[in-house]
Parts: C-alpha cells; sequence; structure tokens
C-alpha cells in the first residue's frame, strides 16, 4: 500500500504544483487550439469527405504535440533546482517515481484532451463524442505518457535538451499512433467494434509491451 | 560509520576520485576542503548514493554500495548547492511530500517542529520560490533533517551566502542540523569548516593529501597545509 | 615498433570479397530470370540480404544493450553502437534498392506498405540513436542511454510492421501467401525457385560477413580511441 501511497504523493506533487502556476496546461491548451486553426487552413475542409478522413489523424497530431510540451515542461521542473536528486536520495523505488511521473503526465495531457475534443467537434463538426472514441483516447494517452515520460527523462540530460524528445519519441510511438489514428476513424464513424477490432488490439498490446519495458529501464536512466 | 576504501570514480578517461581513503567514525564531523576540481562533489554525491563508484568499497552503516543503497537512503540527510526544493510549492508542502517519501511518522507534528527549528515556521505557507537564498538553505536543512537520519553530508552549503545568513546558517546547523550525527562537509572556507569540525581532510586531485585531527591543528596551521598541498 | 598485421582483419576482409564476387556472379550469370520483371528482379538478392543485415545488426544492439546495463562493461557499449552505424548504412542501402526495385515494377520510388514503412522507421530509430549519443558529453551516461534507447526501440520494430501489415500491401510476397499475381515471382526455368533460394541464401551470407568485417573494424576504431583518450589523460593529468 505503501508504494501505491507515494506514487499517488507523487502525482499530487505535480498537481499541487501546476495548480499555482498553470503554465504547463495553458500553454498545451493553446498549443492545440493554435494547431487546430492551422489543420483549418492546411486541409481543404470545404469537402465533408475530406473532413471525415482527416480528422482522426489531425485530432492524434494535436494530442501528440501538445503531450510532448508537457512531458518536456515536467521533467525541466524536476531537473530545475535538482528535485529529481531530491527524490532519488529518498528511499522510494525508482519504479515508483517513473510512475509517479507518467500517471502525471497523462493526467494532464487527459485534462488537455477534455478541451480538445469539443473544440474539434465545434470547429469541424465530427462525431468525437463517443463511448469508444474516449476509451482510445485515453488507451493512446497511457501508452504515449509511459513511454514519453522515459524518453524525456533521458532527452532533457542531453545537450540538445527539449529537440531531443521529438526524435527519440517519434519513431517508437509510430505503431501507436497508427492504431489509435485507425480505431478512431472506425469508432468515430460508428462501426461494429469488430470492423477496427484490430487496431484497438494493437493499442493495447503497444501500451502493455512499451510501458512495461519503460518501467523497468527506468532506474538505469536515473541512476548514475 | 563510514568506510571508504580505494575509491575510484572515472567520467570516461577522466579520473576524478583515484583512490581515496576515508574512515568516519560514529558521531565525527569531518570537514572536507580542496580546491575545486578536487573531487569533493563527487565523493559526496557517491556518499549520498546519487552516484555508483567505478571501482572500490564504500560501506555506510555497514551496508556495501551501490548494493545497499535503498536501505542507506533513510539514514542519510543532504544539503548541496541546490536546495532540492520545488520552488511553486510552500515549504509546508515541500516538507510533506519529502516526509512522505521517507514514510516519516507523525509526519504534521514533525513538519511543524523542523520548521520551528530552522525558524521558518511563519513562512510555512509561502512558496519557496519567494524566499531568499539564507532562507531556501535553511528549509533544505529542514528537509534533511525531517526523517532524522544519522548522517547528514553537507555540500559546500555556505556557498551563496553573506556573512549574516551563513552565521544563522552555521547556528541552525549546529543545533539542527549535526547534534548526534556523523556530518561530512565539504567546504571552501576554510576557518569556519575547521571550526566545526573534529577532523579535516584535504582533498587533492582526487587523492587524499593531508589529514589530521582539530586537536592537532590551529587555523593558520591548516591554512599552511592547504597551501602547500595545493600548489604542488 | 611495427604494428601487429591484422589476420583476423584481412581474413575476414577477404573472404567477404570472395563472398560479395561470388555472389554478383550468381546473381547475375546462374540465378533464374523472372518472367515479368526480367532482370530488374536480380536487385531483389541485394535488397533482401542487406535490408536482412540492417535489421540483424538491430538485434546485435539489442543484445549489446541487455549486455551493458548488466555488467556496465564499455565494449557491449562500442559493439551496440557500432552495430547502429553499420545497420544505417545497410538499411539505406536497402531502402535505396529497394526504390530501384519499386520503379520500374510498381512505377513508384516508394509506398507506405507494412515492410517499407518499417524500414523507414527502423532507419529514423538508428538515426535517433545516434543523434542521442551525439548529443551526450559523459561517456557512461550515454553507455546508458543507449543502452535503454536500444532496448526501448527495438521493441517498436515488430509492432510497427504489425500495425501497417493489417493495411494492404502490394510488396511482392515472399512466402507466397498473397494470392495477387503480381506478389508472386514466377521464373523461367523449372529450377526456378531452387536456384533462387541458393543464389539468395548466398548473398544473405556475403552480406552478413561484410556487416561483421566492418563491424570489427568501427570496433577496433573505437578502442583505439580510448586507447588514445586515456593516454591524453595521463600525460595531461
Amino acid at each position: 500500500m505503501s508504494y501505491l501511497r507515494k506514487v499517488a504523493a507523487i502525482i499530487a506533487k505535480d498537481i499541487a504544483a501546476e495548480l499555482r502556476t498553470r503554465e504547463m496546461l495553458s500553454s498545451m491548451g493553446v498549443f492545440s487550439i493554435l494547431v487546430i486553426i492551422v489543420f483549418n487552413f492546411a486541409l481543404e475542409l470545404t469537402d465533408r469527405q475530406i473532413v471525415l478522413t482527416a480528422t482522426p489523424g489531425a485530432l492524434w497530431v494535436t494530442i501528440i504535440f501538445a503531450g510532448m510540451l508537457g512531458l518536456n515542461r515536467s521533467l525541466a521542473v524536476e531537473l530545475d533546482k535538482g528535485c529529481l536528486d531530491g527524490l532519488l536520495l529518498t528511499p522510494v523505488d525508482r519504479s515508483a517515481i517513473f510512475f509517479g511521473k507518467a500517471l502525471g503526465n497523462a493526467l494532464f495531457m487527459l485534462i488537455v484532451e477534455v478541451v480538445v475534443l469539443p473544440l474539434f467537434v465545434v470547429f469541424f463538426d465530427v462525431p468525437l463524442i463517443r463511448p469508444w472514441v474516449m476509451v482510445i483516447v485515453v488507451l493512446g494517452t497511457l501508452g504515449f505518457a509511459g513511454v514519453g515520460t522515459l524518453l524525456s527523462s533521458m532527452a532533457v540530460n542531453t545537450r540538445a535538451r527539449e529537440v531531443m524528445l521529438p526524435i527519440l519519441l517519434f519513431p517508437v510511438a509510430m505503431p501507436e499512433l497508427v492504431a489509435a489514428v485507425k480505431a478512431t476513424a472506425g469508432a468515430m464513424a460508428g462501426l461494429p467494434v469488430s470492423e477496427w477490432q484490430q487496431w484497438l488490439t494493437l493499442l493495447i498490446v503497444f501500451d502493455v509491451i512499451l510501458v512495461a519495458v519503460s518501467f523497468m529501464v527506468f532506474e538505469y536512466v536515473v541512476e548514475e | 560509520m563510514i568506510h571508504v576504501k580505494g575509491l575510484v570514480k572515472s567520467f570516461g578517461p577522466t579520473m576524478a576520485l583515484r583512490g581515496v581513503n576515508l574512515s568516519v567514525p560514529e558521531g565525527q564531523f569531518l570537514t572536507v576542503v580542496g580546491p575545486n576540481g578536487a573531487g569533493k562533489t563527487t565523493m559526496l554525491r557517491i556518499l549520498a548514493t546519487l552516484s555508483r563508484p567505478t571501482q572500490g568499497v564504500v560501506q555506510i552503516g555497514g551496508h556495501a554500495l551501490p548494493q545497499g543503497a535503498a536501505e542507506v537512503r533513510r539514514h542519510i540527510g543532504l544539503v548541496s548547492h541546490q536546495t532540492l526544493l520545488y520552488g511553486d510549492l510552500s515549504a509546508e508542502e515541500n516538507l510533506r511530500f519529502y516526509g512522505r517519501m521517507y514514510d516519516v511518522p507523525d509526519l504534521d507534528a514533525r513538519v511543524t517542529q523542523v520548521l520551528e527549528q530552522v525558524g521558518l515556521a511563519h513562512r510555512r505557507r509561502d512558496p519557496v520560490r519567494t524566499f531568499s537564498r539564507g532562507m531556501q538553505q535553511r528549509l533544505a536543512i529542514a528537509r534533511a533533517v525531517l526523517h532524522r537520519p544519522s548522517l547528514m553530508l553537507l555540500d559546500e552549503p555556505y556557498t551563496g551566502l553573506d556573512q549574516d545568513a551563513a552565521a544563522r546558517l552555521e547556528t541552525v546547523m549546529s543545533t539542527v542540523g549535526t547534534e548526534g550525527r556523523t556530518v561530512v562537509m565539504t567546504t571552501h572556507d576554510l576557518e569556519r569548516g575547521l571550526a566545526v569540525a573534529d577532523r579535516v581532510v584535504i582533498l587533492v586531485k582526487g587523492r587524499v593529501a593531508f589529514e589530521a585531527n582539530r586537536s592537532e591543528l590551529d587555523t593558520a596551521a591548516f591554512k599552511e597545509a592547504y597551501r602547500q598541498h595545493t600548489l604542488a | 615498433m611495427r604494428p601487429k598485421i591484422d589476420v583476423a582483419g584481412s581474413a575476414l576482409t577477404i573472404a567477404s570479397a570472395a563472398l560479395v564476387v561470388t555472389a554478383l556472379a550468381l546473381v547475375f550469370l546462374w540465378a533464374p530470370r523472372e518472367i515479368t520483371m526480367k532482370e530488374v528482379q536480380r536487385i531483389f538478392y541485394f535488397h533482401v540480404a542487406v535490408d536482412w543485415v540492417g535489421f540483424l545488426a538491430f538485434f546485435v544492439t539489442l543484445v549489446a544493450s541487455i549486455a551493458y546495463l548488466r555488467t556496465r562493461d564499455r565494449k557491449w557499449d562500442i559493439l551496440g553502437a557500432a552495430s547502429v552505424e553499420i545497420g544505417a548504412l545497410f538499411l539505406t542501402m536497402g531502402a535505396v534498392t529497394g526504390s530501384l526495385w519499386a520503379r520500374p515494377v510498381w512505377n513508384t520510388w516508394w509506398t507506405w506498405d507494412a515492410r517499407l514503412t518499417t524500414v523507414a522507421i527502423t532507419w529514423l530509430v538508428y538515426l535517433a540513436y545516434l543523434m542521442l549519443r551525439g548529443a551526450i558529453d559523459d561517456p557512461q551516461r550515454r553507455a546508458r542511454f543507449s543502452a535503454v534507447y536500444g532496448i526501448v526501440s527495438f521493441v517498436t520494430v515488430p509492432l510497427t510492421f504489425a500495425s501497417v501489415f493489417f493495411l494492404r500491401t502490394i510488396h511482392p510476397a515472399l512466402f507466397a501467401s498473397s494470392t495477387e499475381a503480381q506478389g508472386r515471382m514466377q521464373f523461367e526455368t523449372g529450377l526456378g525457385s531452387a536456384r533462387m533460394g541458393m543464389t539468395l541464401m548466398l548473398c544473405v551470407i556475403a552480406f552478413t560477413v561484410v556487416y561483421v568485417a566492418l563491424l570489427r573494424s568501427r570496433i577496433r576504431l573505437e578502442q583505439m580511441a580510448d586507447r588514445v583518450a586515456r593516454l591524453q589523460q595521463e600525460i595531461v593529468g
């Protein structure tokens, strides 16, 4: 029980700090809105069919870019004033630190998504507020936040800093992105689950494998 | 308490520590001085379990590092020149968070107690980024002693403090920080370092160049020894 | 001081050269002619061989990465990094040969089917790995982070393949499970498949030996660089 309490404490600490400044959430939110507006002009959105085809991709691109902003910020906060060292000094299990940060990151992404999804509905008139869509968004976010937390904890410790994260993360997150986009398209069209089930399966498999691997190697990243 | 033998730390081809031998019995206050690049911070980080030795034996409280690191961490408090505090959270929130990580029993009472001991009780609800450097260092000490560690590691704690703040820090340290504990402190301040110590060590280029008990030295002799060993 | 003659290295170089020449001969003179694609098809032998090596290199890096994290021995770090460098080279050749083959046959330079996408993503992973290494100064940290990334990114290869596999592919089906005529290769002579198989096998072996030879050279280079750095330190410090 103590392990879970510590994970919860780490998440609570991140939420408390964020509530004070709201820096991360606001930058993620504003960024998402900008991306949506750019999509509006970049894609030929007069044709209804094009809108429907393009939306899942546009949605996930928005989520991923906003997500990376959050990931970078979240780890940068720990490096500032050596707070990560402070955490490492404690007898807390390294994996608890990983889960705490990863779940915290996922939570922030979900909060931003709560804003992004309705915005898509409003601007593009697409049926995104469906239960299955939300399930897919949550699954995609969890996987992305998991491996993203691991990779950003490395990226932030390199000379290139934040720029390194997309380079490391994109190739690795590719299968998840593909699966999420395809599954979202299926769910959005209201198709029965059996039609796009392989994408859902792939998404879950990705999440499980990559989060498990990330959690196992995290200690090697933080231990000097 | 601390037993270091043949400690070597290298970063690729660079050797930061080239075979350090050190023994610190329980309750002793050891001051480590040396020029920049001597390896003081590196050594302290290894003792704090933040870094792994490349070679050599490091034992703290009977536990060998790095295998026994998890157990050792319960008994260590570190004050470094970085505060290790979350700027956006209040003093109280910072302490409560660390207290949870250390499984400190009776957390609320303990937090209040240490805040009073370092003289920051009146600012407990304020975000740490509004604190002056001196106050932040005092809070850092509060954080370090929260879990009642038996070993205190201080890495150049006086850095960036003016005379006043440094004096305040010293008072706090001697009452709260170091009583009944084993202490290893690194510093550039030879006088202060000697005054508070039981034993002193001069570290030069990753090796112990000189060591003596405080009773054997006065300030002048110490300064002379330092000058000699760092010129060579 | 006369440098020692590198026996193993010379042997590998000679073996690679011999094997590659033999492979070339087989591919152009002995292998059967494909009905539809005719001579262009012969590039397939090189394409498959270098792609295979490109992925083999990744597996080697995976093993080296795990070994490094367990032992913290520099030699595994050297192996992992060298393998990625050479693997990237081979994968680039794979993509180029693939494009050269695709153009006359499918009338396009590139397509985002399962295998090609996986090749592209793997290539990006290699690039990311090398950029990561380039951005870290501390050798131990560089080794640790590379190893971690080597492990995490390897997982992504089969997953990427699976993700795009569910989409239809126009890539020639090597193991003949596709029913589309254009997906199958058919050969003129009756012994077609057998000869193809043997030629392919030899090509794969030839390029694997080339990979090993290059790998060895790269490792030795890195080891010498280490020695130089150590000597520098001793003289200066």
